[in-house]
């Protein structure tokens, strides 16, 4: 499902930020990818989405090869995945509902059929009586569970979720933390970064960490696997 | 195409002034381009008038008969740089004298100007080379004494015609250059305005073409409005001159259509080319 094979990532500023990076995550895992600020970690997300595009190495997403990956390939892979972010990244300026729907028409899903799913992915995030809200008008955690709404509204096969719960107070958190899990008991894979070593440490979900941009530790990666399971 | 027009309206209703001030600055570098034009219609109008009496003097032999002078204006009037051919009788070009040369009327008292064919040349036909070809042509009738032309007042004509038509056009391409360059970077002050959008509507996996589709729009009403802004003003320009200065004559209805279409194009290219750079960033 998704595949990395020796990634080396390069900015001509910041320099190397991954270094052979290879790992697979399967259909319906959920994975904490932690980590210093700085690691790596964003980086590894934007690859997943293909925000960026490897240096060295190859990506694979559901079937789609980073190298010669075609701008329109990339717009076509992301309405398979949903993204979520510790800033929300919300329309200030429309509803929570409108906000969701933007999600299906940027890719001309018919007008009929918007709605009923606008309302079912807000009810999902237990927010059907918030869909005419706007955003100022919400807490963060409301605004992130939006935020969620939308990258579910287009049924992705997996979640990539960079700092989500960043922003939030520690009972939003757990909210939050606990409609991913719900999210992923349903079938979708998560990829959440996180600097929350609690909410990684009470979870038992497999667990990525990188410093200096090399995967250090993979819980579910053989002989590391017990080393997680030894700090847990 | 409905959700592309409803994200162009969100973009004006969002930031009205920033569209007013983006349809302002399309307006005033397009009445830049609109005054230039004027001046080089009016121009253009003023040597083509003068270039319309471009015409050759055939001065006959006395005695020539008439028939054999029809005959030979049949044949002169068949050329096809030929656009008019048209006999003065002496009695006549002491007339056209008289009525030339006012204050010298009382000297032509006698018949003693030869009759001449005048021949206009046709559009795009008066340019020295064919005048002198057509004028040794005719002089070569055994009947035609001698043929006038003007020789260095076609050649002068004719160097002031290509001169202003050169300077003309870069001048032109010079103001369609600033006006595509400010109006890109008066677009891409909309598409900066609405980068989070932007942003969004990737990350969900809208299309480029998709993407741009808003902004295009967005240019090519801003073109329409601000054309339209600018041929008001040059036109409210053109009355003033024709008011206090010198008679100047207005663009063609066709060649206003021309103009608006212009501005709409240059509203969309600089949106193009604006949102393009931006989407190539991010």
């Amino acid at each position: 499902m998704i595949r990395f094979q020796h990634v080396y990532k390069e900015y001509p500023r910041t320099g190397l930020v991954l270094q052979d990076v290879s790992l697979f995550v399967g259909k319906g895992e959920f994975i904490f990818l932690t980590g210093p600020s700085g690691a790596g970690k964003s980086s590894l997300l934007k690859l997943i989405y293909m925000e960026e595009l490897p240096t060295k190495g190859d990506v694979w997403v559901s079937g789609v090869r980073s190298k010669g990956v075609k701008r329109k390939e990339v717009a076509k892979l992301r309405r398979k995945l949903g993204v979520v972010f510790q800033d929300f990244r919300l329309l200030e300026d429309r509803t929570a509902e409108a906000n969701v729907a933007f999600a299906l028409e940027v890719i001309d899903v018919p007008r009929s059929s918007i709605q009923p799913k606008v309302a079912r992915a807000l009810a999902q995030v237990g927010l059907a009586a918030k869909g005419t809200s706007m955003p100022r008008e919400m807490s963060g955690g409301e605004q992130q569970r939006v935020a969620i709404a939308r990258a579910l509204v287009n049924d992705p096969f997996v979640l990539v979720a960079d700092e989500p719960t960043g922003n939030l107070d520690e009972r939003a958190t757990r909210g939050v933390f606990q409609l991913l899990r719900d999210i992923n008991a349903s079938g979708t894979a998560v990829v959440m970064a996180t600097h929350n070593l609690e909410l990684v440490r009470r979870s038992g979900y497999r667990t990525i960490e990188i410093n200096r941009g090399q995967v250090v530790f993979d819980s579910g990666d053989g002989d590391r696997g017990k080393k997680v399971e030894v700090l847990a | 195409m409905r959700l592309a027009l409803r994200e162009t309206m969100i973009g004006f209703r969002r930031a009205p002034g920033l569209s007013v001030l983006s349809i302002t600055t399309i307006a005033f570098s397009l009445f830049a381009f609109g005054l230039f034009s004027l001046v080089a219609v009016n121009i253009r109008k003023t040597l083509s008038e003068v270039e319309s009496r471009v015409e050759i003097r055939a001065f006959l032999a006395d005695g020539t008969p008439v028939e054999v002078v029809s005959a030979a204006m049949g044949d002169i009037g068949a050329f096809p740089e030929v656009s008019r051919v048209e006999y003065v009788s002496p009695d006549s070009a002491l007339a056209r004298a008289r009525a030339e040369l006012g204050e010298f009327k009382d000297v032509f008292e006698s018949a003693f100007l030869p009759a001449s064919i005048d021949i206009r040349m046709r559009e795009g036909h008066r340019d020295p080379e064919t005048v002198k070809t057509i004028a040794g042509r005719i002089k070569s009738f055994e009947f035609v004494d001698d043929v006038r032309y003007g020789e260095d007042w076609v050649d002068k004509l004719y160097r002031i015609r290509n001169v202003a038509t050169a300077t003309g056009l870069v001048l032109g391409l010079a103001f369609a250059a600033v006006a595509v360059i400010i109006i890109g970077a008066t677009i891409r002050m909309t598409v900066m305005a609405r980068a989070r959008e932007i942003s969004i509507m990737r990350l969900v996996g809208a299309t480029d073409a998709f993407i741009r589709r808003p902004f295009l729009i967005d240019g090519f009403l801003k073109g329409i409005l601000g054309g339209l802004l600018a041929l008001g003003l040059t036109w409210f320009a053109s009355q003033v001159i024709s008011h206090n200065f010198i008679q100047t004559a207005f663009f063609s209805r066709s060649l206003a259509s021309l103009g608006l279409l212009g501005g709409a194009m240059i509203g969309v290219l600089g949106s193009s080319l604006s949102v393009g750079r931006h989407l190539r960033k991010v």
